[in-house]
This record gives C-alpha cells, sequence and structure tokens, in this order.
C-alpha cells in the first residue's frame, strides 16, 4: 500500500544533543583507511583554521540517519524497512563537524512518491550546534521494495 | 578554510589523482562498528542472501566515504567541500576471501563556479561496474 501524502512537509521534534568525540573521529577515519591528519591531530586541523580535529564529510550520516530513525519506525507512516535501500545520499555543509561538537538533528519528510510499487522516502535533516548555528543538511532517499504479493 | 589547490590552476577537465580502495569482509566489520550500522546484509552471508542478495555487500556509506578522499586528498582541508552527493546504483559485492573487492575512482573538474568554487564529478567503480551515479562534490579552492 503505498504511504500517505499527508505526511510530505512533517518535521519531526530535534533529536537529543550527540556528543562529537576525537576518538570517534579517529575511529572512523582508521575504518575508512583514511590518514588525513585533520581527522586525528588537532595542530593540523588548527593549520587549516579549524579549533579542534574535524570529521571526514560522510561522518554525520551516523547522526542524521539515526535521526532519520523517528521517521522510519514512525507507526503512522507505516514503511516496511526491512525492504529498504539507500538510494540516493547528499550533504551540503556550512562548516564540517568537529570534536567537541554538541549537535542535535531535524529530521523532514521532504517528499513521498510511488513508482512501481516502490515507496521512496526523502528525508532532509538539519543539523545545528549546540549555539543554535547551521552546520550541515543532510538529503538521504530511501527505497522500500514493492513487497510481493500473498 | 585552506585549500592547497588554487582556483586559478584548474580547468573544465583536470584530472584528480585517481585512486582505489580495497574493501574485505575485515573493513566491513570495522566499517560497521565506527559507523554504527550493522545491518546484517553487511556481514552475513547467509542473510544477504536470503534478501536476495548475491553475497555480502558493502556499505554504500563506505563506498562514498572512500570515493570523497580523492577530493580531500587533492583540496587538503576536508573542510574544502562545501557539497557531495551520490546516487548508489550498484552494490559492492564483496567475498569472503582474502582479497576482498576493489572499488577505484577517478575524478576531474566539471565545471568552474562562483565564489572560488568548482563542481567535480567522480566515477566510482567495482569489477567493471558503475557502483555510484551522479557523483558530484563541490569544493572551494584557495
Amino acid at each position: 500500500m503505498a504511504l500517505d501524502q499527508s505526511f510530505v512537509g512533517r518535521t519531526y521534534p530535534p533529536t537529543e544533543p550527540y556528543e562529537v568525540g576525537r576518538e570517534k573521529i579517529r575511529e572512523f577515519a582508521e575504518a575508512v583507511g583514511d590518514t588525513n591528519p585533520a581527522y586525528r591531530d588537532p595542530e593540523a586541523a588548527k593549520a587549516y583554521g579549524h579549533a579542534d580535529v574535524i570529521a571526514p564529510p560522510t561522518f554525520v550520516f551516523s547522526i542524521t540517519f539515526r535521526a532519520a530513525g523517528q521517521v522510519v519506525e514512525d507507526p503512522q507512516l507505516g514503511l516496511d524497512y526491512s525492504r529498504v535501500v539507500h538510494g540516493d545520499q547528499k550533504f551540503a555543509y556550512t562548516r564540517p563537524v568537529r570534536a567537541g561538537d554538541r549537535l542535535t538533528v531535524t529530521s523532514t519528510i521532504e517528499a513521498i512518491k510511488s513508482m512501481a510499487g516502490n515507496d521512496i522516502l526523502d528525508i532532509r535533516g538539519e543539523v545545528h550546534d549546540a549555539s543554535g548555528e547551521h552546520v550541515v543538511s543532510a538529503w538521504t532517499k530511501l527505497v522500500a521494495r514493492a513487497a510481493e504479493e500473498v | 578554510m585552506t585549500a592547497k589547490i588554487a582556483y586559478a590552476d584548474v580547468e573544465v577537465g583536470t584530472e584528480l589523482p585517481a585512486q582505489s580502495f580495497p574493501v574485505t569482509r575485515a573493513t566491513l566489520v570495522r566499517y560497521a562498528g565506527a559507523s554504527g550500522d550493522f545491518n546484517p546484509i553487511h556481514y552475513n552471508e547467509r542473510f544477504a542472501k536470503e534478501v536476495g542478495l548475491p553475497d555480502v555487500i558493502a556499505h554504500g556509506m563506505f563506498t562514498m566515504a572512500e570515493a570523497v578522499r580523492v577530493v580531500t586528498d587533492w583540496a587538503g582541508d576536508p573542510a574544502a567541500v562545501v557539497e557531495y552527493g551520490v546516487r548508489f546504483t550498484k552494490p559492492v559485492v564483496v567475498p569472503d576471501d582474502d582479497k576482498g573487492a576493489l572499488i577505484e575512482v577517478t575524478a576531474k573538474v566539471a565545471a568552474k563556479l562562483d565564489d572560488n568554487t568548482v563542481r567535480v564529478d567522480l566515477i566510482a567503480t567495482c569489477a567493471g561496474q558503475k557502483v555510484l551515479g551522479m557523483s558530484r562534490a563541490v569544493v572551494r579552492l584557495a
């Protein structure tokens, strides 16, 4: 059954703050094999003009995707998550995520489409720091493949 | 923000140094832990096959993270990336052996934009197939 169009435009409450730690950034950089010193060495990050080590560009997805869970698991929306694949991902950065940030995410459903029985859900996550400054916007497209007829 | 590449020094068509990124089952386990994405399709062959996949596949976000390294290594300061988006077109299938899979990434400057920014178009392939589509980054140069 197609998802309810009336959910388009719905915004969910901001998440509890996620505190970004230096060691978490290092762990992520090591997991993707990235040796850029801006991710591990505060002095190297400062040489680029940052207050502390910064996170790789896709690091913030861990935070925005967790926030999108509010949407995905909303029982009223009724998305079958076992059939969901990640279709597209995009980020627009106001500034990089850095160690010490306390980030909240506000998720909004931007679009719901139905194509060939697949449900396509576009979620925008707006990430702000503790002072309310915008850090990054994340657009996530989820595709729930059509269920087989029972 | 201090990119080490100057806007004046690049032209449309300028190629960034290409890179290849190996991915094994161990890589995926490590990425799952670091990212918090524990979907079993990324480490459990039985589960992956049950949901219709050929084998365990890499996280799309892992591939996205690798591809942008071509851009951040070129720019120097990772914060030079002001926009980055991809479409996940094909999965990176990771066999259970020591060799795993290889993600190959090329990139070139596709357009010079305002405010010292350029659009870089990326191509990521694995086993001869394109795994990312519409893969683009906007980068602010010096």
